[in-house]
């Protein structure tokens, strides 16, 4: 019974995400893609949460669900012409070879998911609990330096950001 | 080939397969340029996804001699959220800044490198 009810919360959070992703590259509309994008992103924290990773799920829906979807809706806004959505997000001439790659990519992943022996072992997920200090341990004492490292990429990222959205010679 | 009601690993590498694929297919096929950084920011979860699993089912034992749980996938996670958030910044600021001297977003008018 947990079993089966575990499989259909994993099945419908899946389904959401999954299909939610088809809708941002198939929607003609680039709003349409761009809320279907935070849909997608809600997805995915819950499949985090279905996978006992509760802090990359609040961090999914904070930066990803948060940030990352106003920051897209706000390029779509200013780079929209005369306002008109319709027909705002067409193909190009490469659709067709970008969807004979990305299906023969697809075939290939799935190939190598289903055929990887070791993948498919029955473990056991009796380890559990909250994440958060853990990850607080290892980012404090193993991976210090890569912390250090993003933090200075966060602050460098947002002065190129807003000298190349502001221009240098408008902020004298 | 068995199907399992149980859900394990094989199915969450299934979901991220799914969407990396569907991202793939949105920066190869777009014409907006906005619409190819959401793309890539669906290739960039489909990572997450998968390096969450694989530490879920993988490796989801207490580092030796401690009672910390080895969380290096989701450590790695983080990091990429990190770089993704700072890729969608300067790429929406590269793009307004191109849009604004262009007057157009699109990717396939983007060849003034053309010799």
């Amino acid at each position: 019974m947990g079993d089966i009810a575990s499989g259909l919360i994993f099945l419908v959070f899946a389904l959401l995400t999954v299909f939610s992703a088809y809708l941002v590259v198939s929607s003609k509309n680039i709003v349409h893609s761009a809320l279907f994008l935070a849909l997608t992103f809600v997805g995915v924290a819950a499949l985090y949460v279905l996978m006992n990773a509760d802090f990359l799920a609040a961090v999914q829906l904070l930066v990803y669900g948060g940030a990352v979807a106003i920051m897209i809706v706000f390029g779509v806004m200013l780079t929209l012409r005369s306002g008109n959505a319709q027909n705002s997000n067409l193909d190009s001439r490469n659709a067709l070879a970008g969807a004979i790659v990305s299906l023969l990519t697809f075939a290939t992943l799935g190939l190598v998911v289903f055929t990887t022996e070791p993948w498919r072992k029955t473990v056991d997920l009796s380890a559990t609990g909250t994440t958060t200090g853990d990850i607080s341990w290892l980012m404090l004492t193993k991976y210090v330096v890569p912390f250090e490292v993003a933090a200075v990429l966060l602050l460098v990222a947002m002065v190129g950001a807003i000298i190349l959205a502001k221009g240098v010679n408008d902020s004298k | 080939m068995n199907f399992s009601l149980t859900v394990g690993l094989p199915h969450y590498l299934l979901v991220g397969a799914m969407l990396f694929c569907f991202g793939l297919y949105g920066v190869f096929s777009k014409k907006n340029a906005i619409a190819v950084l959401m793309s890539l920011e669906l290739m960039l979860n489909a990572v997450n996804i998968n390096l969450i699993a694989f530490n879920r089912f993988l490796w989801n034992n207490p580092v030796e001699g401690t009672k910390h749980l080895l969380l290096n996938g989701h450590v790695s996670a983080i990091f990429v959220i990190v770089v993704a958030a700072a890729e969608v910044a300067v790429g929406l600021a590269l793009v307004i800044s191109i849009y604004r001297s262009r007057l157009s977003a699109n990717v396939d008018e983007l060849d003034w490198l053309k010799w």
